[in-house]
C-alpha cells in the first residue's frame, strides 16, 4: 500500500541534521504498522514524507500505486484528500464547532452540503460524538478531541491514516479506549494505518507489523511478535528492556541456587496458543524433575498473548537433559541460562 | 457645534478605518504568508513589502500628513477637509494595520495549518478557511487598536483643517481660551476611546473560542 524507497531527508541549518538516511519501508494494505525510537529518532518526519508534508531530499514514495513525490501540486492535493492524519496535539480548528471541524475536508473536497451533513452525522456517531456536534474544541477533553480528528481524518474515505503520537497527550485511560477506536476501524474498513509512537504499549496493543527507527535509520523490521520476541537490534533490546517479558531482572540469575546437585536454568518465551497450553506441567510429570518458577509474566500482543517464564530445574543429569529436549520440540522460544 | 465636530470625527475615523482594512488585510495576508516556512513562501516578495510597510510605519504622522498634499489632492480634489484628511489617515493606518494582521496569523498554531494542509487543502483555502476565521478575535482587537489610534490621529489631522473634535479643541479651547469647549471635547473624546475599546473587547470575545 505504501512504500518508500531509499528517502533520505537532512535539514540544513547551523548544524545539519540528518533526519532519515535511506529509508525503505514496505507498509501492506489492511495493516496497522507501528514505527517505533526514541525522540528525534525521526518518526515524524518520516510520517510526513509519506503525505509529502516534508518533502524527501532522495527516494521515492508511493501510496496505492502511484508516485506521490513527483506530482503537480494539484494533483498531490487530491492525493492527500485520501490520505487522513492525526496528530498528538488534535490541531482541531477553534474557531469551528465539532461538526463543523468534521466537515472541513469535505469542504476541501467541494462535496455539496446535504451530502456533507450527512456524512458528519454518521462520522460523529461512528467516534461517539453525536452528543457534542454543536460544542467547540475547547469544551472537550483530550479523548473526545482526538475523535473529532480521527472522525475528521475519515471524511474523505482515506485509504490509509498516519497517526502521528496521537495518544501521546493522552491519559493512559483514554489512550486504551482512542487505540481501540483505531483497531476497529482498521478491522471495519480494511484501513491501513500507520502509528508513530515512542510507547512501546501502542505497538503492544494495536499494531500488527512494527518498524524500529533510531538516528534516521530502520534499525529493524517485521511482525510485532517477531520483532518483540527476538530483537536483533540493539535499539529494539535497549527499547524493551524492562517494558516486557523480554527482561529478566538480573539478581536472580546471580541468586545461589536453593538446591544442591544438577540444575538447570532455563527461560521460556511463548506466543500464541502455546501461552495456554500446560508445557511445564507435562513435563514435571514426564520427566520426573522439579520446577521451580523464578520468574514469569504474560502480555498480551495485539490479539495474541505472549509469556516468559525463568525456570530452575532440578533433578538427575539424564532427566533434566530430556525435559530440556522436550520443550526444545515444543515451539517454545527456549533459551539455558544456567 | 460639538455635534457637527463629533459626526466629522466618527467619518474620519469610520472612513479611514475601513479603508485600511480593506487595504490592510490582503496586504498583512500576503506578508503572513509569504513568510519563511509559510504556506507561500517567497523571500523577496516578503523583504520588499516589509520594508515598504516599515517605511509606512515610521513616518511621523504630521510629516505624513503634508507629504501625501498632493496625492490627497489627486484623490479627493482638494487637500482640506474631513473628506481629505480621511487620504492621510488610511495611507497611516493601512501599514499599522498590515502587521497586526501579519501578527494575528502568526499567532496561529502551526499545526492547525498543517492539518489543513494534510487534507489537501489549496492555500487559497487555507486563507480563506484557517487563516481569517482562526485570526478573528486578533483581528477584531487589532482592528479597535487601529480604531482607537486613528482617533487620535484624526485631532491632530484637525488641526490642519480636517474638522472634528482635535479641530474644535483647537480653535475654541485653546485659541479662544474657551475652556468649557476644550473639557467637552476631551471628555467627548475619552468616552468615544473607551466606548470603542469596549465594543472591540466584547466582539473578539465573543468571536473567540477558546
Ligand atoms: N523543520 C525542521 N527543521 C530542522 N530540523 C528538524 C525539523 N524537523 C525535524 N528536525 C530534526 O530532525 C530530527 C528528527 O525529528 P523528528 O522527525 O521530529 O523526530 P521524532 O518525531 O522521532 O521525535 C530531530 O533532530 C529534529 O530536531
Ligand atoms: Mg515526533
Amino acid at each position: 500500500m505504501i512504500q518508500l524507497k531509499g528517502i533520505s531527508k537532512t535539514f540544513s541549518g547551523a548544524k545539519a541534521v540528518h533526519a532519515l538516511n535511506n529509508v525503505h519501508l514496505h507498509i501492506p494494505a489492511g495493516k496497522i504498522f507501528g514505527i517505533i525510537g526514541p525522540s528525534g529518532a525521526g518518526k515524524s518526519t518520516l510520517l510526513r514524507c509519506i503525505n509529502l508534508l516534508e518533502t524527501p531530499d532522495q527516494g521515492e514514495v508511493w501510496v496505492d500505486n502511484v508516485r506521490l513525490d513527483t506530482l503537480s501540486p494539484k494533483e498531490l492535493r487530491r492525493a492527500r484528500q485520501k490520505m487522513g492524519m492525526i496528530f498528538q496535539h488534535f490541531n482541531l480548528l477553534s474557531s469551528r464547532t465539532v461538526a463543523e471541524n468534521v466537515a472541513f475536508p469535505l469542504e476541501i473536497a467541494k462535496v455539496d452540503p446535504a451530502q456533507r451533513r450527512l456524512a458528519v452525522a454518521e462520522l460523529l456517531e461512528l467516534v461517539g460524538l453525536s452528543d457534542k456536534a454543536n460544542a467547540y474544541p475547547a469544551q472537550l477533553s483530550g479523548g473526545q478531541k482526538q475523535r473529532v480528528g480521527i472522525a475528521r481524518a475519515l471524511a474523505n474515505k482515506p485509504r490509509v491514516l498516519l497517526c502521528d503520537e496521537a495518544t501521546s497527550a493522552l491519559d493512559p485511560e483514554t489512550t486504551k479506549s482512542v487505540l481501540q477506536l483505531l483497531k476497529s476501524i482498521n478491522e471495519q474498513f480494511n484501513l491501513t494505518i500507520v502509528v508513530i509512537t515512542h510507547e512501546m504499549s501502542v505497538i503492544q496493543e494495536i499494531c500488527d507489523l512494527v518498524a524500529v527507527l533510531e538516528h534516521g535509520t530502520v534499525q529493524e523490521w517485521g511482525p510485532v511478535v517477531e520483532v518483540f520476541t527476538r530483537p536483533q537490534a540493539q535499539a529494539t533490546k535497549r527499547m524493551l528492556r524492562g517494558t516486557f517479558a523480554a527482561n529478566i531482572p538480573p539478581e536472580l540469575l546471580d541468586r545461589p541456587s536453593q538446591s544442591r546437585g544438577p540444575r538447570r536454568l532455563l527461560k521460556l518465551s511463548f506466543v500464541g496458543d502455546r501461552a495456554h497450553q500446560p508445557i511445564i506441567s507435562h513435563m514435571v510429570q514426564n520427566y520426573k524433575v522439579d520446577a521451580n518458577i523464578l520468574f514469569g509474566r504474560i502480555d498480551q500482543m495485539k490479539d495474541l498473548p505472549f509469556g516468559m517464564l525463568v525456570l530452575e530445574l532440578v533433578g538427575d543429569e539424564e532427566r533434566l537433559s530430556q525435559a530440556v529436549s522436550f520443550l526444545e520440540s515444543q515451539q517454545v522460544e527456549l533459551e539455558v541460562l544456567a | 457645534m460639538l455635534q457637527q465636530a463629533f459626526i466629522e470625527t466618527l467619518t474620519m475615523v469610520g472612513a479611514s478605518t475601513a479603508i485600511a482594512a480593506v487595504c490592510g488585510l490582503p496586504l498583512g495576508l500576503i506578508l503572513a504568508c509569504t513568510a519563511s516556512g509559510h504556506i507561500l513562501e517567497q523571500p523577496v516578495i516578503n523583504r520588499i513589502l516589509g520594508a515598504v510597510i516599515n517605511v509606512g510605519r515610521s513616518i511621523p504622522f504630521i510629516i505624513l500628513m503634508v507629504a501625501v498634499i498632493p496625492f490627497t489632492r489627486f484623490v479627493v480634489g482638494t487637500s482640506i477637509g474631513t473628506t481629505a484628511a480621511i487620504v492621510p489617515l488610511s495611507i497611516a493606518a493601512i501599514p499599522f494595520v498590515a502587521r497586526l494582521v501579519e501578527s494575528a496569523v502568526f499567532e496561529i498554531d502551526r499545526g492547525v495549518i498543517e492539518a489543513a494542509q494534510s487534507m489537501g487543502s489549496s492555500p487559497w483555502q487555507i486563507i480563506w478557511k484557517v487563516l481569517i476565521p482562526e485570526a478573528r478575535p486578533a483581528l477584531v482587537l487589532g482592528l479597535t487598536i487601529t480604531t482607537v489610534n486613528l482617533v487620535g490621529y484624526s485631532a491632530m489631522a484637525g488641526a490642519i483643517g480636517g474638522g472634528g473634535l482635535g479641530d474644535l479643541a483647537i480653535r475654541y479651547g485653546y485659541q479662544r481660551f474657551r475652556a468649557d469647549v476644550m473639557l467637552q471635547t476631551v471628555v467627548l473624546l475619552v468616552i468615544l476611546v473607551q466606548a470603542l475599546q469596549t465594543l472591540g473587547d466584547w466582539a473578539s470575545r465573543k468571536l473567540s473560542r477558546r
